[in-house]
């Protein structure tokens, strides 16, 4: 099975997600750029996705909102910079709880045997912008287990 | 000494990223030892092995105190359990995101299958192999 790979380094301000998905990549980038496909994979299951804007072009603005079951809402929007293809998205990224702290995206599609290799890569201002992000734009409640030490230290021991 | 959770993320990733390091905190989560049995699987030098324990200690993610002769480590969770937490966090996030994305692709295609199953053309040609 496909697993996410998630890379942080201490002291750089990125973050880089790549997954492989078993599908071609046109289907994987338009489930990205398709508002109605989007909103049915972003975020857990348990975090409403509500979609108000999604203008896939240059310059084009998007905004979605994250609303939890106690009903606390997270908003984030941006504005993709060049035609969004499957070679790249380029798009800002704030989190409307710390504005002013944009990231910048770059998701590319590559295509091999059918699957496609999707990477992420979001430059932060700073390495703290980075660790915020991680730390509480995207928080769940997840509990803590040996298990999940384990795995940092199978992860950093691999890396 | 307290220091604010991001700034000390650096130091104890930047502990984290040696292999001798990660090898004594392994052990340590087995219990206490002296630098003596720390140093033992290792072909370095103990006044080494003690540079890396100044190193975890300064991170906080060991304690080291004096009993009798010995000084013993031991291992602090505290640290080890914010990091785990702040990654993991951000890891679930993807990884049901992706799992969902997965779900969807897999329908998605499921569905065009289909259709090219009622392709008129299709259906067409089915009929022709009949007649055959």
């Amino acid at each position: 099975m496909s697993k996410t790979e998630i890379t942080a380094e201490p002291g750089i301000p990125m973050i880089i997600i790549t997954r492989e998905f078993d599908a071609p990549r046109d289907l994987v980038f338009r489930a990205h750029t398709d508002p109605d496909l989007l909103a049915q994979w972003l975020g857990p299951r348990d975090l409403a996705l509500t979609i108000e804007r999604y203008e896939v072009r240059n310059g084009g603005a998007w905004r979605y909102v994250n609303t939890d079951a106690e009903g606390n809402t997270y908003g984030f929007h941006g504005v993709f910079h060049g035609d969004p293809s499957p070679d790249a998205i380029v798009q800002t990224f704030e989190f409307e709880g710390a504005p002013g702290h944009v990231c910048l995206q770059s998701a590319t599609f590559a295509e091999r045997g059918g699957k496609t290799l999707m990477r992420t890569v979001s430059a932060f201002q700073s390495v703290e912008d980075r660790d915020a992000m991680v730390a509480s734009g995207m928080e769940r409640g997840v509990h803590d287990s040996g298990e999940r030490l384990a795995e940092l230290l199978a992860r950093l021991q691999a890396s | 000494m307290s220091v604010k959770a991001p700034d000390r993320f650096d130091a104890v990733f930047a502990a984290l990223s040696d292999p001798t390091r990660r090898s004594i905190v392994r052990r340590l989560a087995e219990g206490e030892a002296t630098v003596l049995e720390l140093a033992e699987p290792f072909p370095i030098s103990l006044p080494a092995i003690s540079r890396h324990l100044k190193v975890l200690e300064q991170a906080g993610l060991i304690s080291r105190n004096r009993r009798a002769t010995a000084r013993l480590s031991r291992l602090e969770a505290e640290p080890l359990r914010e990091v785990t937490t702040w990654l993991a966090r951000y890891q679930r996030f993807w990884d049901e995101s992706h799992e969902r994305l997965d779900d969807l692709l897999a329908a998605l295609q499921a569905d065009e299958e289909q259709v090219s199953c009622h392709d008129p053309a299709a259906t067409a040609k089915g009929d022709d192999d009949e007649q055959d």
